[in-house]
């Protein structure tokens, strides 16, 4: 059965026990209009499976970017995704919102 | 986040105890801030305060303090729905609900009705919903959801539920049946505000007419009572 928001968190250590290095964002503020709330979140694995959203798709693919670099240097990252031209290819937010989202490793 | 800081989130989540996971986003640094524990290392009153405040909103958010930016994760132990009636249109409701993120009691002391094959990952008591509700919180994160149109079973748990503080109170059945209920409901002593208290017939009028589009109106309408009081 689906959970919620659990199981971003239920599947990071799932990942772990198979030994594997897990990233976790967390959306931490959001400004206008943003299709997740804060405390929403997404783990991502070393093998660029992901589980859980911190948007409604617009920004993931970003997001697991950052989380390879993070994977690397085990420093924690802040990222801000802000609206974007429908017309341009960058990555953010159509809807008009504003996202801050905090991606950290689980050592 | 530190392996152990996963771990103590896990359990305290599957204990269903309320707490905050405070993130320091220049570092990364976490605590842990439990109602029920005062005098954390590294923790000060003013971000004590902050947390508490966050989990009695049921509202993540980011916080100041001293120029330092700090993430308050509320972990708040799941809404509850209480259904009575383990009926064919509960198990559309239970999928339903289980998805939202709730978690789900069935009370039906009828054995063929209450069944794991029916009702998987749902929390089932077969009992009375008089001697269930004893054991069961009745807080304002509940909604009681009446669906056996049985006075004998819908009656009692519905007396119960008036005179707790749930959020929400549905009860299945035709305006007949509810203006029965609600003339049964007053001989026994409830007064017409509490029987406003009761969403009858259950669910926002939507022509719904079968059961997983009947769970849709019910899911639609308990969602927001729930989102109404927290606004």
């Amino acid at each position: 059965m689906i959970r919620d928001q659990d199981d971003a968190l239920a599947q990071a250590k799932v990942w772990l026990e198979d030994g594997r290095s897990v990233v976790l964002a967390t959306v931490v503020q959001t400004w206008g209009s943003a299709p997740r709330q804060p405390g929403s979140q997404m783990c991502m694995d070393d093998q660029g499976r992901f589980v859980g959203s911190v948007s409604g798709g617009c920004v993931e693919g970003a997001v697991i970017d950052e989380a390879r670099q993070v994977m690397e240097s085990g420093e924690p990252r802040l990222l801000t995704y802000g609206v974007t031209d429908e017309m341009a290819w960058e990555v953010g937010l159509a809807c008009g919102g504003e996202v801050r989202i905090f991606v950290e490793l689980v050592t | 986040m530190k392996r152990d800081t996963l771990d103590r989130v896990l359990a305290d989540r599957e204990a269903q105890r309320p707490f905050v996971l405070a993130t320091r986003l220049d570092t990364g640094d976490q605590w842990l801030i439990r109602p029920d524990e005062n005098g954390v290392d590294g923790v000060s009153a003013q971000l004590r305060e902050a947390a508490l405040q966050a989990l009695a909103a049921d509202r993540s958010a980011t916080v100041t303090i001293d120029e330092v930016d700090r993430f308050l994760q509320v972990f708040n132990p799941p809404v509850q729905i209480i259904l009575v009636g383990a009926v064919h249109i509960a198990q559309p409701l239970c999928h339903m609900a289980l998805a939202a993120g709730y978690r789900v009691t069935l009370v039906d002391p009828r054995e063929a009705f209450a069944t794991e094959e029916r009702f998987p990952g749902v929390h089932l008591m077969r009992a009375w919903p008089a001697e269930a509700f004893r054991n069961l919180r009745l807080d304002r994160r509940t909604a009681v959801v009446t669906l056996s149109h049985d006075p004998k079973f819908d009656d009692p748990a519905l007396e119960l539920a008036l005179r707790s503080p749930v959020f929400y109170i549905g009860a299945l059945g035709s305006r007949r049946t509810h203006a029965k209920r609600c003339a049964r409901l007053e001989e026994a002593g409830f007064a017409q505000s509490d029987l406003n208290r009761i969403h009858g017939p259950v669910g926002l009028d939507i022509g719904a007419r079968t059961p997983g589009e009947i769970a849709v109106s019910v899911m639609a309408e308990l969602v927001g009572c729930l989102r109404a009081a927290h606004a």
